[in-house]
């Protein structure tokens, strides 16, 4: 936003004051007014707009680190690393598709566009995502033929806005995801600030250049279930059937919004949690609308069991995995596979510590940053602006994506051998406890070292 | 430049009737296009109000649909011109990149949703959304249109003969709105503009292009966007 680059009032040393820096006994800050708070009331006041800002929910929320892996022991035996098969393979869109989607592993590349991202990103999401056999995603503002080129899978995305929807690029796609919503903010549309509205932005958005680009929330030609069904039987008629149509929704009232996919005939349902990224979004809406990915995966899988459908619609999930632990726990929980977007710009050299003197001079720093939407990304990731895109070496930033990506796979199969499974789909919710209460509700495991599952598991 | 007559002349080159063969077995055969000779001209029989009918073409054909369809008929439709006999679905020719499409009847909503190009031609009314997220796609009505038409229509053109619904042009950016009748409300940041001459050679051109000839494009008044709601302002929060 305007004001979005002046983060004087957001320093990122937080240390309060301490025995070595002053420190007084006196001075107690609040914990409902923390310093954030006040900062933002500050910021509020003196803009009078409300904060717009890329990445995703920064509050602590139940995750992944509230679950634990039991192991083998006695009753159940462990596979050697190295010398037993751990599988990680996962085939999508087995219920309708002609040309099922092959994944060599269950980590994919989320949807992220370009205009959010530069074509040096998406390039180099592409080579990394390739290298190790998995897919990437197009984004709200179409597909290029740097990404296409790059991505030996490439899913194409029908978002509300439809800016670039084209034909010929759905014919050329590897799988269609319908865009519902996104865990960043479900119920919102796409943005994208003037300063990143380049010229070719502009072009295949069919927007005037520097506009502050607000894109509907709604699809313009169909609502509800009902439609969708129709709207799905059309693309797949447009394409003949021949690829897999997901749809991807933000973490709500997922029981439903699963159903009601798989009934309007998704091959493959994308479940992105609150904690999932966006390019910009008002950080009221990144912080206050969805669930965690810890508690709508449950959901999700119930959903398809309820319908039969489990293993037939691939569930994709996503919102806050780092690493390997997070992807074998949420396959685990019965997830087919998961999707990286703010850990693979990260891979790509988001945030990282060389960039730590261009991102301070935005106000900024290293570790901290997160105004995407501003266009000024040091690290040459989320920009349009020439010269700072050129900073990222495609070929260089997707070798460190596939270095990444092999060492999630690695830590799952790490994991799941340690379960005593063959293959990653092996793990389930019976090898996980939970650390804490909210936890164990959300995820449906009990409490370590009990045989507590807090809450009845009833259909809603 | 994409015009709405659909030529009659030619033989057919193949007969299509949808009560006895499904759509899926007609827009397979649609889409085999013999790269020497591509398109020609197709009649589909017994259309039963059925949806996807005639997508995702992308050839000169001539495709003739003698009754009603459901949704979505020639959605992102390419080179192709298609004449509907009779009414619509929702979002027919959504998406549409070239070529024309005309409706001899009234279409339901989100009539040539996010279009890119071509001729869409609506010889009854059009329900609500009509134009909606239009990307350069241009739209003729013969009759009036439903509330939120050319809702953030971006590029493109919307002539409605008739009367529009409420909310016309909300959100707008660069589409051009032409309506001959009376406009029941206009939505944020759609304001009316002066028709200069250029104006008034744009609506004749459409209404030639879609075979119009009894209306004087003299009546028409334009709709536009104030372009105030381009970039974000404190002083613009109401209309958020």
């Amino acid at each position: 936003m305007h004001g979005g680059v002046d983060r004087s009032a957001r320093p990122p040393e937080m240390a309060a004051p301490g025995p070595t820096n002053g420190w007084n006994p006196g001075l107690r800050e609040s914990a409902t007014f923390d310093r954030n708070a006040i900062a933002e009331i500050q910021r509020a006041a003196r803009e009078g707009m409300y904060d717009i800002r890329g990445f995703g929910a920064k509050r602590r929320v139940p995750h992944f680190d509230d679950l634990l892996f039991l192991g083998a022991s006695v009753s159940r035996y462990p596979l050697e690393g190295y010398r037993e098969r751990c599988d990680t393979d996962v085939v999508i869109g087995t219920r309708f598709a002609r040309e099922p989607v092959h994944l060599d592993i269950p980590i994919t590349i989320a949807g992220m566009s370009f205009g959010a991202l530069s074509a040096q990103a998406k390039e180099a999401l592409g080579r990394g995502a390739t290298e190790v056999g998995t897919s990437t995603t197009t984004g709200d503002g179409g597909m290029t033929p740097e990404e296409r080129e790059h991505s030996r899978i490439l899913v194409y995305q029908l978002l509300p806005s439809r800016y670039g929807m084209n034909p010929d690029d759905l014919r050329r796609a590897d799988a269609i995801e319908v865009v519902v919503g996104q865990g960043a903010k479900p119920g919102g549309g796409g943005m994208l600030l003037g300063h990143k509205i380049s010229d070719r932005v502009a072009e295949m958005r069919d927007l005037p250049v520097g506009i502050d680009q607000r894109s509907a929330c709604r699809h313009p030609d169909w609502t509800g279930p009902d439609d969708l069904e129709i709207k799905i039987e059309e693309l797949r008629e447009i394409t003949d059937w021949r690829v897999p149509i997901y749809v991807k929704v933000g973490a709500t009232r997922t029981y439903f919004d699963v159903a009601l996919a798989v009934k309007a005939g998704a091959d493959a349902i994308v479940l992105d949690g609150m904690q999932g990224g966006t390019a910009a979004t008002q950080e009221v809406f990144i912080e206050h609308v969805g669930i965690p990915i810890l508690a709508a995966i449950p959901q999700a899988v119930e959903s398809l069991v309820d319908l039969g459908m489990h293993r037939e619609v691939q569930l994709i999930v996503s919102g806050g995995i780092r690493s390997g632990a997070d992807v074998a726990k949420a396959l685990a929980l019965g997830a087919d596979a998961v999707s990286i977007g703010v850990a693979a710009l990260i891979a790509l050299g988001d945030n990282a510590p060389e960039h730590d003197p261009g991102y301070r001079e935005i106000g900024s720093a290293a570790g901290y940053y997160d105004d995407y939407q501003a266009g000024l990304d040091p690290a040459g990731i989320s920009t349009q602006d020439p010269a700072l895109a050129a900073r990222l070496d495609p070929v260089e930033g997707g070798r460190r994506l596939a270095n990444y990506l092999r060492t999630l796979t690695l830590e799952t199969q790490t994991l799941a051998r340690a379960c005593g499974k063959s293959h990653v789909h092996n793990l389930e919710p019976e090898d996980l406890v939970a650390l804490t209460i909210e936890a164990a509700a959300m995820a449906r495991v009990p409490l370590a070292g009990t045989s507590w599952i807090p809450g009845t598991i009833t259909t809603p | 430049m994409a015009t709405a007559d659909v030529t009659q002349a030619g033989a057919l080159s193949f007969e299509f009737d949808l009560a006895a063969a499904t759509v899926r077995e007609l827009n397979e055969r649609l889409h085999r296009v013999d790269p020497e000779r591509p398109g020609g001209r197709v009649l589909v029989r017994n259309p039963g109000g059925k949806h996807a009918i005639a997508v995702g073409l992308d050839a000169p054909y001539e495709v003739e649909i003698a009754g009603h369809v459901g949704y979505y008929c020639a959605g992102m439709n390419k080179l192709a011109s298609v004449r509907v006999g009779g009414n619509c679905g929702v979002g027919v020719a959504e998406n549409m990149m070239s070529g024309a499409v005309v409706v001899e009847g009234s279409a339901s909503q989100s009539a040539g949703a996010s279009g890119r190009g071509g001729l869409l031609v609506i010889h009854g009314d059009a329900s609500a959304r009509c134009g909606i997220s239009l990307k350069g796609l241009d739209v003729v009505v013969r009759g009036s249109v439903g509330h939120l038409s050319a809702f953030m229509a971006q590029r493109g053109c919307l002539v409605v003969c008739g009367d529009a619904g409420e909310a016309l042009g909300d959100s707008l950016y660069e589409a051009r709105i032409y309506v001959r009748g009376s406009v029941a409300g206009l939505g944020a940041d759609c304001v009316e503009k002066e028709v200069r001459g250029e104006h008034l050679a744009e609506v004749s051109e459409l209404l030639a292009r879609a075979g119009i000839d009894d209306v004087d494009p003299g009546e028409f008044r334009r709709y536009g966007s104030a372009r105030r709601l381009y970039n974000f302002h404190v002083e613009n929060l109401g209309s958020y």
